[in-house]
């Protein structure tokens, strides 16, 4: 069971890659998507009897991270007539690089830190701090306002991830509070998007630098 | 129940402007519930309820210490938006008036808060709730401000929801059930497993402090700041910050109790002093009046962390300089909010001679700017003052000597601004020189209130008050 957790773990961190890779905005959201729906179907594999407040966890992931906010990505993208390209300020092989690095990384730093022995040999603290660190180079490293956004999920996966070890101990309350302020969140975003489209006729952020000391 | 009253009645006074029909008589919204709130509080503060240890929201005495002034300013800041709001009719006010109250019921939850996710949660809404409230002007330059606070805001708000799940980790890894109360936390002590709590401190201290605006997280504080109505400036400033460091003080009290104090009061002092020493550099460049205002916020920030930092005496100093801060930043906001108008411009490029155009507003900005450059008699002189003993009673003169410096730089950045756009002759961007800016009577009363309000905690603190911050010392810092 643990097994198949690593496996959607690894996976995940493979697709941070594959995020921080791709040239082009369609594949970083699908990357997203998939990524989404990896991360929802974990909760059920950690568990050995049906709970509803995991089921309920699981589902309401992949419905958001998998299928909603995907959505409303493409569909900010469409009615926005934004170009596919990605436009880099890191250029991709420095980013898959950083990428890379930093998967090692957060394997060396998860070392460090003391596991329950329900945890030992799971991947998810080092999958959770590579997901952090992938969303912070998008961040950083994207000119485009719906690539920061993607860059924001990325990192917001991580913090899920994360979250997974505490599925068993605390309230579902944490969980769903992600669930509700991430849906939240992309959508004031994604108004912001359009505001910002209308305001300058483009999604470039580099645009945005009146306000400088 | 009460505790709850103060969240929701603020919350239903939102959804009631939401559906208000008038755009004219909805702004009377805010005072009434502002007024209910601080009728609310003063009763809590009065009646000293009991909060049980395992409530997830209570009136404790840190909440106590801290949110009578969150709604004081909140207070005024809505009679003022009564007639600012008739000043800008032109605009729709439904989202802004109904945002504003949601504010107002998030923070009082935040302060109220006693469990790590409900601390999240409120903190993280206030964010959200926020947005709409900066992009008010509807400028490009108010999409660009909105763009980044959202973006390094989110980022923040993101790594303390990390920082909460490692803390509630290292509950978990030495038996705990999950009872993410920060009095259960507490209560587990020097159990809780070290490298969990050091790595949780650092990625709430950054999380927090981004909503707080220390620095170098304080990036988005200027433009936001710059880019609002002066009423979300003097609320962003004076509450959504507050809010912030009750979260770290919160947190704070957590890894004390796991041993780790002395790291948290170092890292608070280094994290202050860079705040300070940022902040002060900042302000002698700076030529926006409002940025400056921000900049100036970063300053008061490092004085509450290093009041923190300093034991006991310090952070009640830390408490003390919260009242200030919130009243002496609202004067300043409010009354550089009248400047603005009246001028059509920020930069002491395009604008002089304010205090022929505007006298009283300018004259209430100028003795804001004394107040909030820590001159007796107003509060923040004698909120510095016990900060400052507080570092040199425990020995940390450097520290001190620091502190100082970074005052003494703030003092000559914001004069030199300040008086650059009062002095002179009138030079305004918008209408031309000769024409009187009608200052209405409800945008000079409210900032008037807040600086006496501020002049009377430093002449006689009440005593009432003095408890209070007392017992909230009591709570943070329990005596061995």
């Amino acid at each position: 069971m643990n097994e198949a957790v690593n496996l959607l773990v690894g996976l995940a961190m493979g697709l941070n890659l594959l995020a921080l890779g791709s040239s082009r905005l369609p594949t970083v959201i699908n990357v997203m998507s998939a990524q989404g729906i990896a991360l929802g179907i974990m909760p059920l594999l950690m568990e050995d009897y049906f709970d509803w407040r995991v089921t309920f966890v699981a589902a309401a992931t992949v419905a958001g991270k998998g299928f909603v906010i995907p959505y409303l990505l493409r569909r900010a993208m469409r009615t926005a007539q934004i170009d596919r390209e990605v436009e880099p300020i890191i250029g991709f092989v420095p980013s898959l690089l950083l990428g890379a690095g930093g998967t090692i990384a957060a394997v060396a730093l998860a070392k460090m830190l003391p596991l329950l022995p329900e945890h030992t040999g799971s991947l998810l603290v080092p999958g959770a701090l590579a997901s952090v660190l992938t969303g912070f180079v998008l961040l950083i490293g994207r000119v485009k306002a719906i690539s920061q956004v993607c860059g924001y999920l990325i990192l917001e996966n991580g913090i899920y991830l994360f979250g997974l070890l505490l599925l068993h101990a605390t309230a579902m309350f944490v969980e769903a509070g992600i669930l509700l302020d991430l849906t939240v969140g992309v959508f004031v975003i994604g108004i912001i998007v359009d505001r910002i489209q209308r305001a300058f006729d483009s999604l470039d952020t580099r645009k945005l630098t009146a306000l400088r000391e | 129940m009460k505790p709850l009253l103060l969240v929701i009645v603020p919350l239903i006074g939102a959804a009631v402007a939401a559906v208000w029909p008038s755009n004219r008589t909805r702004p009377w919204l805010l005072p009434l519930v502002g007024f209910t709130h601080l009728l609310l509080c003063c009763w809590l503060l009065a009646s000293h309820p009991d909060v049980s240890p395992e409530a997830w929201l209570g009136f404790d005495p840190l909440a106590r210490a801290m949110l009578p002034a969150v709604s004081l300013l909140f207070l005024l800041c809505a009679a003022y938006g009564v007639s600012y709001l008739r000043v800008r009719s032109e605009r729709p006010n439904r989202v802004f008036v109904a945002m504003l109250l949601a504010v107002l019921g998030l923070l009082s939850a935040g302060h109220q808060a006693r469990h790590l996710g409900v601390l999240w949660i409120a903190t993280e809404a206030v964010t959200l709730a926020a947005v709409p409230l900066l992009h008010f002007n509807r400028t490009p330059r108010a999409f660009e401000a909105t763009w980044k606070y959202l973006l390094v805001g989110g980022t923040g708000i993101a790594l303390s929801l990390l920082g909460s799940f490692c803390l509630g980790y290292a509950s978990l890894h030495t038996g705990g059930r999950g009872d993410l109360t920060l009095a259960a936390l507490s209560a587990q002590g020097a159990s809780l497993s070290r490298p969990w709590v050091l790595t949780a401190w650092v990625l709430l201290l950054v999380g927090y402090g981004t909503k707080m605006g220390l620095a170098p997280m304080h990036t988005w504080k200027p433009d936001a700041y710059g880019e609002a109505p002066g009423i979300i400036g003097a609320i962003l400033a004076g509450g959504v910050t507050t809010v912030a460091f009750t979260a770290i003080l919160r947190v704070r009290s957590v890894v004390a109790a796991a041993g780790e104090g002395p790291i948290t009061d170092r890292t608070l002092l280094i994290v202050g002093l860079f705040s300070m020493l940022v902040a002060a550099l900042f302000l002698l460049g700076t030529r926006d009046f409002k940025r400056m205002l921000a900049y100036s916020s970063v300053e008061h920030m490092g004085i509450l962390c290093i009041g923190a930092g300093l034991g006991t005496a310090g952070m009640w100093g830390a408490l003390f300089h919260v009242w200030n801060n919130s009243l002496t930043k609202g004067a300043l906001f409010l009354s550089a909010g009248n400047l603005q108008r009246a001028a059509g411009a920020r930069t002491v490029d395009e604008v002089s001679g304010m205090a022929r155009v505007t006298p009283c507003s300018a004259a209430i900005f100028i003795a804001g700017l004394f107040a909030v450059t820590a001159l007796p008699p107003f509060g923040p002189f004698f909120s510095e003052l016990r900060v400052l003993r507080a570092a040199f009673e425990t020995r940390h003169g450097g520290t001190a000597a620091m502190l100082l410096v970074c005052l003494l730089f703030a003092f000559l950045g914001l004069t030199r601004l300040a008086f650059a756009i009062v002095d002179g002759r009138p030079r305004l961007a918008t209408k031309a020189p000769g024409i009187r800016f009608a200052e209405a009577s409800g945008l000079i009363i409210p900032p008037l209130i807040l600086l006496a309000l501020s002049c009377w905690l430093g002449l006689s603190t009440p005593g009432g008050l003095e408890d209070a911050w007392t017992a909230a010392v009591a709570q943070l810092v329990p005596a061995k």
